[in-house]
């Protein structure tokens, strides 16, 4: 249903613009004092004042390492096939590249490279990461002087990302099959 | 200075006029530059910014603590802002009426420099043969008028030349702003010429500087009230900036400008706004002349002083046009319109009979 929002004829006192006048300048000075004599603008100078990213921000993917410093991420490429821009690639292992340096995995990728160019912060390969070795963080500002150093390879994202501890999956597999070494199993 | 004095009256007329010129021109430039610093600064302030405050230069660093307050003030913001518009690339779109596009900025701003020829901006500087206006035209007012109206025809020529759209309406609607409100201009002001009896500006000044209260503001509210607002459509400034607005024709008139060109407009602009205020200092605020009077200036450095108060008084006005900018919104084009033609016009018409009746019955 339409709302017909009656519209008065003005006054002939409101017609002399005169209230109209005093309204402005009062919402004007209000702004102006409160900028200049109170030094309270509503924006920040930014290079130097910066906000507080919140937590859980999205911001830029990187990798991270588990709670003793190893490699989380296990090479499975999934991330390279769900990234709709196609920002991230990976060169997995081959047979003569070197071993993963967690205990219990099996590879770890011999190259990990995100363009954050094309990346858009979308988060598809941290949900869909099996391992949980990548994260969106906080970085949202990436400035670099060339397109080359826009992107970002295994060792600047393992160093940028830091540790993860998380749910420590591997940690846990690890003492289940500890524990079912002895027979009969006593706990499971 | 003695070989001046040996000089012929000629000579030394011309010399005298020549330097006046060139110094109003530099401190008229210097003007405008920083005229759009303070609009920036203010229009920042009122919308809770900061403004400009980067332009840094190199020698800033020798200043220990006034380089970076100035720097913060922005001041030399107008510098950079010169050099963008001369460094930035002077683009012709292929399909303008290219004589039309290089001749109508130019037209915008030549009006607004040669107005400031007839301002008496000062009393004299010691020499009474020598008085502190460029030219001491006994139909200065009407000069004024005369070249200040050319102005639009720049705007005009700009929207024709353009050859789009938006450029063709924000010239339409310059136009028609203009008729409507340089007749109710030019009417507000007769009454104020009825009540002095002189068009020469520098006696409309020295009929107002025996003390503030024989300002013409006084004697004539309702003329200033419609010279003003006349001036504001003029000038084009907010609320009456239909001829540019933003935010329904792009850029109005300048849209297909760019660099050193639509700097001419930008200047020409605030080159108008500086001489209105001029002109409403000299006609209602008693131009040079200090508040508590003190009439003709002894001495250079009361002919400073005479100079700096004209300055004051240009500055407040100027900030007023500025502060104006962000209090009202923009006029619809009828009501400017109604504005201009059923009130204003009206409006004066009663004054100057009101007045005329005044100065033949009850003080002649």
């Amino acid at each position: 249903m339409t709302k017909v929002v009656e519209r008065k004829p003005l006054s002939a006192f409101e017609r002399t613009y005169l209230p109209t006048l005093a309204s402005g300048l009062k919402v004007t000075w209000k702004h102006f004092k409160k900028t200049l004599f109170q030094g309270q603008p509503a924006t920040m100078e930014y290079p130097e004042e910066r906000w507080v990213v919140p937590e859980g921000y999205r911001g830029a993917p990187y990798l991270v390492k588990d709670q003793e410093g190893n490699t989380k991420c296990v090479s499975c490429q999934l991330c390279e096939f769900v990234c709709p821009p196609k920002a991230i690639k990976i060169t997995p292992p081959g047979p003569e590249s070197q071993p993963a340096d967690r205990a219990n995995s099996e590879k770890m990728p011999q190259e990990f490279e995100i363009n954050m160019l094309r990346c858009i912060f979308c988060g598809l390969c941290q949900e869909v990461c099996p391992e949980e070795a990548i994260f969106l963080q906080r970085d949202y500002s990436l400035t670099g002087e060339s397109r080359a150093e826009m992107i970002y390879n295994k060792e600047k994202l393992l160093t940028l990302g830091g540790v993860h501890s998380g749910i420590q999956k591997w940690k846990h597999k690890l003492e289940e099959a500890k524990e079912q070494e002895e027979f009969p199993v006593t706990k499971i | 200075m003695d070989s001046f004095k040996y000089l012929d009256p000629t000579t030394q007329f011309v010399l005298f006029s020549i330097t006046k010129v060139l110094i109003a021109f530099g401190v008229l430039m210097t003007f405008v530059a920083y005229a759009v610093l303070v609009e920036r600064k203010v229009s920042a302030w009122i919308q809770d910014r900061v403004g400009p405050n980067r332009a840094t230069p190199f020698f800033v660093q020798y200043l220990p603590i006034i380089g970076p307050a100035l720097v913060r003030l922005g001041i030399f913001q107008p510098l950079a802002d010169g050099v963008k518009f001369l460094l930035k690339e002077d683009f012709t779109p292929a399909y303008v009426r290219k004589v039309y596009f290089w001749l109508a900025p130019a037209i915008t701003v030549i009006p607004a420099l040669m107005t400031i020829a007839v301002i008496p901006f000062g009393s004299t500087l010691g020499n009474s043969a020598n008085p502190m206006v460029i030219a001491d035209l006994n139909v200065g007012i009407l000069y004024t008028f005369g070249i200040g109206s050319l102005g639009v025809y720049g705007i005009v020529l700009a929207g024709y030349a353009s050859n789009s759209k938006y450029p063709f309406l924000g010239s339409i609607r310059s136009s028609a702003q203009m008729i409507s409100y340089e007749i109710a201009m030019g009417m507000s002001v007769v009454s104020v010429f009825m009540v002095i009896g002189e068009l020469n500006l520098s006696q409309v000044v020295a009929y107002q500087e025996a003390n503030i209260f024989h300002w013409m503001v006084w004697k004539q509210p309702l003329a200033f009230v419609i010279f003003l607002v006349a001036a504001f459509a003029e000038t084009n400034r907010l609320p009456f900036d239909l001829p540019e607005s933003e935010s329904e024709l792009v850029g109005g008139y300048h849209t297909e400008y760019s660099s050193m060109k639509f700097a001419l407009f930008f200047l020409g602009e605030y080159a108008a706004m500086i001489a209105a205020s001029a002109m409403m200092v000299t006609l209602f605020f008693g131009g040079w002349a200090y508040p508590w009077g003190g009439g003709e200036a002894a001495g250079i450095l009361n002919g400073l002083g005479h100079i700096l108060c004209f300055i004051l008084k240009m500055g407040v006005l100027l900030v007023m046009f500025i502060w104006t900018r962000w209090m009202l919104p923009r006029f619809r084009y009828d009501q400017l319109m109604t504005l201009g033609w059923q009130r204003f016009i009206p409006l004066a018409l009663a004054n100057i009979l009101i007045t005329a009746l005044v100065l033949a019955f009850i003080s002649p």
